[in-house]
C-alpha cells in the first residue's frame, strides 16, 4: 500500500430515493436506500460492505457507478464530481471505474462469445485498437483469471458459475481501470468455487494494482478480503472500522449482533451460543424509524435514540461509529448497559458476552473462505 | 500467478498454438441449439418441406409451362381439367390457363409476404427497441403514436394510399406493412423493458457501450425467438390481409394476379366451375397451416422453457 494516502475515491452526503407508484388512490411513496452517505476509498486498499439485504449495500455500488444516479451528494473521482456528468463525459470515466456482478450468468450475454464479451468494454473504449490487438488483449486477460485460451468462441451457457465470474472478472479488468465494485462476487457461488474465486481477486489486485470496494452479505468473506469494513444499516453507515479492529472490538449494536449471528461451522460450537437479540425484522425503509434506524430491534435503546439521527462519531483508530450509547455500552459492558434501559427491547443473557469473546478469539474464522487448498 | 498456479505452462502453450494460428474451437451457440430441436420436430420439418416446395415451384415451374398466364387459348373457355389440352387444372373464362396463373399467384402473394413482414419486423424492431430503451417520455410519446396508428382502420388508410397513388403492387408492401410492424414493436418494447434490467446490460453500460450499440449488439440478438416467432405467424397473416384486399379489388391488378385475387374470382363461380376455386384455396392452406406449424416449431425451438 502506499504510504502516501491517496484519497481515489470520495463520497459525500450520497443520498437515493426510489419513488414508489401508489395505487389509483394512493398517494406515491419515496424509498430511501441511501441517506447521507459519506466515506472515502483510499488508492489500493478494498473497502467492505456489509449489510442485510435492502439495506443500499448494491445500490451504493451502483451509485458510484453513476449507473444509477443519486438523488443529491457527491461521488468525487479524484477530486472530480461524477454525479453532474453528461453521459458521454461519464462514458469516458468508465475505464477506470468497472464492476464484477453478483450473479455471473446473468451478467454475460447469452448470444455473445467468451471473446466478444470481454473485448465488449475495448470494442467501446478503446475503439482505436486494432481487431488483432484487441484479440490479444483478451487472450492474454483470460489467461491471468485462469481461463484457457481455447475457451475464447464458447458461448457463456457452456460455462460452470466459477468459470463465468471468471469471465467477467476478464472483462471489469480488460480496460486496466483502478477501482472495481464487486457487487456480491461471490455469493452465487459454492464454497469452494468462492474461495477460488476470492483468492484470484486478490492476486489479480496485487497484480494490477487495483482498489476494490466490496459488497456481500456475508461477513466471512469480507473480513478475508477488506482492509477496512463499512457497515450498512437502512441506507445509513452505522459504523466503519479497519477490518481487524471491526470484528475484534464491534461498537455498534447492530455490527455486534451481525458478528454473533455469523455462521458456526461446527455444530457443538453452535449449539453453545444463541444469536446475541435481534428480534423483529428490517423495518421498512419507505416508513424508516425516527432518529436512529436501529432503535427498533436495538437492545440498548433508549428515548433519546428517537430524538434524532445520531451522527456519525470518531472512535479512534480510524474507526466511526452512529451511535449515542456507544461509549456507555463499551465502557460498561453490555449487561449494564441493558440494566441501565428503560426495558425496550430483549435483555441478553449475561452468557451473550461470552458468546462475543468467543467470535473474537484470534482463530474463530467464520465459515473459513480460504481453505489454503490451492 | 499465485493462487491457481500449475496452469501456467499449459496456458502459455495454448496462448502459442493460437498465435501460431490454430483455431480455438467453436463454442455452441443458442441458435445452433435451437436448430438442433428444430430438427427433431416432425411436423415443423414436413411444413417445412411443404413450404420449400411449393415456394420452388411457384418460382421455377412456369419456364417449363405449355400454356402463360396471360395466353387466351381460343379453343378452350371454361374448360375442366383436361390432360389432352395440356389445361392440367382447367381453364376460366377468358380461356387462361389456371395452373398458369395459380403458379403466378403464389409467386405474387409469396413476394409480397416476405418484402411486407421484412419491412415490417425491420421497423418493428428498430422502433420497439428504441423506445423500450429509452423509456421515459421518449417511450411514451412513441408509443402513443403506435396507439394512433391502430386505432385507424387499416382498410382506410389502404383506401386512401390508392386512392392518391393509383393500384401499384408497391402500395401493398406499404400498406400492409405500415400496420403489421405496430403489433412487432409492441412486442419488441415490451421484451425490451425486460432485456434492459438484465445484468449483462447493466454491465455493458458499465463498459461504456454507447446505447446505440447496446440496443443494437446487447437487446436486439436476444430478440431473435419472439421475434423470429412473430415473423412466421406474420406471414401467413400478410397472405389473408393481401388476400382481402385483392378480393376487395384494391390489391394486385389484372393482368397481374394472387392468390387471393384466383379464390375471389373462383368464389362467384364456384357452383358451375369448381376447378377454379379449389387449387389456390388448397395452395393458400397449405402454405398457412405449413407456416404455423413452422411458427410453433420455432417457437418450441427458441424457448424450451416455454413449454
Amino acid at each position: 500500500m502506499n504510504a502516501v494516502d491517496h484519497t481515489l475515491l470520495s463520497v459525500e452526503n450520497l443520498r437515493k430515493t426510489f419513488s414508489i407508484r401508489g395505487g389509483f388512490f394512493r398517494k406515491p411513496l419515496t424509498l430511501t436506500a441511501l441517506d447521507d452517505v459519506t466515506f472515502t476509498v483510499k488508492t489500493g486498499e478494498t473497502l467492505g460492505i456489509v449489510g442485510e439485504s435492502g439495506c443500499g449495500k448494491s445500490t451504493l455500488g451502483r451509485c458510484i457507478l453513476q449507473l444509477l444516479k443519486p438523488d443529491d451528494g457527491k461521488v468525487l473521482w479524484l477530486g472530480q464530481d461524477l454525479v453532474g456528468l453528461r453521459a458521454e463525459a461519464m462514458r469516458l470515466w468508465r475505464q477506470d471505474l468497472q464492476v464484477i456482478f453478483q450473479d455471473p450468468l446473468a451478467s454475460l450475454n447469452p448470444r455473445m462469445t467468451v471473446g466478444d464479451i470481454i473485448a465488449d468494454p475495448l470494442r467501446a473504449l478503446k475503439p482505436d485498437l486494432s481487431r488483432a490487438e484487441r484479440r490479444a488483449r483478451v487472450i492474454r486477460m483470460m489467461e491471468a483469471v485462469g481461463l484457457l485460451p481455447e475457451m475464447i468462441n464458447r458461448y457463456p451457457h457452456e460455462f460452470s458459475g466459477g468459470q463465468a465470474q471468471r469471465i467477467g472478472i476478464a472483462r471489469a479488468l480488460i480496460t486496466e481501470p483502478k477501482l472495481i465494485v464487486c457487487d456480491e462476487p461471490v455469493s452465487a457461488l459454492d464454497v469452494s468455487i468462492q474461495a477460488q474465486i476470492l483468492n484470484l481477486l486478490a492476486d489479480l489486485k496485487d497484480e494490477f494494482g487495483l482498489t476494490l470496494v466490496f459488497i456481500s452479505h456475508d461477513l466471512g468473506v469480507v473480513r478475508h478480503v477488506s482492509d477496512r469494513i463499512m457497515v450498512l444499516y437502512l441506507g445509513r453507515i452505522v459504523e466503519m472500522a479497519p477490518g481487524d479492529a471491526l470484528y475484534a472490538a464491534p461498537k455498534h449494536p447492530y455490527t455486534r449482533a451481525l458478528l454473533t449471528a455469523v455462521p458456526i461451522a461446527d455444530p457443538k460450537r453452535a449449539r453453545e451460543r444463541t444469536i446475541e437479540g435481534l428480534v423483529g425484522e428490517v423495518p421498512s425503509p419507505i416508513n424508516p424509524p425516527s432518529g436512529c434506524h436501529f432503535r427498533t430491534r436495538c437492545p440498548y435503546a433508549i428515548d433519546d435514540c428517537a430524538k434524532a439521527r445520531p451522527p456519525l462519531e470518531p472512535a479512534g483508530d480510524e474507526r466511526v461509529v452512529a451511535c449515542i450509547r456507544w461509549r456507555e455500552i463499551d465502557e460498561k459492558g453490555l449487561a449494564a448497559a441493558t440494566r441501565a434501559t428503560t426495558g425496550a427491547g430483549d435483555v441478553p443473557s449475561p452468557e451473550a458476552e461470552l458468546r462475543l469473546e468467543e467470535v473474537q478469539k484470534p482463530g474463530f474464522t467464520p465459515e473459513d473462505p480460504r481453505p489454503d487448498l490451492l | 500467478m499465485a493462487g491457481i498456479t500449475g496452469k501456467d505452462a499449459i496456458l502459455t502453450e495454448y496462448a502459442e498454438q493460437l498465435a501460431r494460428g490454430a483455431d480455438a474451437p467453436k463454442g455452441r451457440s443458442l441458435s445452433r441449439d435451437a436448430l438442433r430441436r428444430l430438427l427433431r420436430n416432425r411436423a415443423a420439418m414436413v411444413s417445412i418441406f411443404v413450404l420449400v416446395a411449393i415456394v420452388v415451384i411457384a418460382f421455377v415451374a412456369p419456364a417449363f409451362m405449355p400454356w402463360q398466364p396471360r395466353q387466351v387459348d381460343w379453343s378452350a373457355f371454361r374448360s375442366p381439367p383436361n390432360a389432352d389440352t395440356l389445361h392440367y387444372l382447367g381453364t376460366d373464362q377468358n380461356g387462361r390457363d389456371l395452373l398458369a396463373r395459380l403458379l403466378q399467384g403464389t409467386q405474387m402473394s409469396i413476394i409480397v409476404a416476405i418484402v411486407a413482414t421484412f419491412v415490417s419486423v425491420t421497423i418493428g424492431i428498430l422502433y420497439g427497441a428504441i423506445a423500450g430503451y429509452m423509456g421515459g417520455r421518449v417511450d411514451a410519446i412513441m408509443m402513443r403514436f403506435v396507439d394512433m396508428m391502430y386505432a385507424l382502420p387499416y382498410i382506410l388508410f389502404v383506401i386512401i394510399l390508392v386512392v392518391i397513388f393509383g393500384r401499384k403492387p408497391i402500395l401493398l408492401f406499404i400498406g400492409i406493412g405500415a400496420i403489421e410492424w405496430l403489433t412487432m414493436a409492441r412486442i419488441v418494447r415490451g421484451q425490451t423493458l425486460s432485456l434492459k434490467e438484465k445484468e449483462f446490460v447493466e454491465a455493458a453500460r458499465a463498459s461504456g457501450v454507447r446505447p446505440l450499440s447496446i440496443i443494437l449488439r446487447h437487446i436486439v440478438p436476444n430478440l431473435t425467438g419472439p421475434v423470429v416467432i412473430y415473423a412466421t405467424l406474420t406471414i401467413p397473416e400478410i397472405i389473408i390481409t393481401e388476400s382481402f384486399l385483392s378480393y376487395l379489388g384494391l390489391g394486385v391488378q389484372e393482368p397481374q394476379t394472387s392468390l387471393g385475387t384466383l379464390i375471389s374470382d373462383g368464389a362467384g363461380v364456384f357452383e358451375v366451375m369448381p376447378w377454379l376455386l379449389v387449387p389456390p384455396a388448397v395452395v393458400l392452406v397449405l402454405m398457412l397451416l405449413a407456416l404455423t406449424y413452422i411458427g410453433d416449431g420455432l417457437r418450441d425451438a427458441l424457448d424450451p422453457k416455454d413449454r
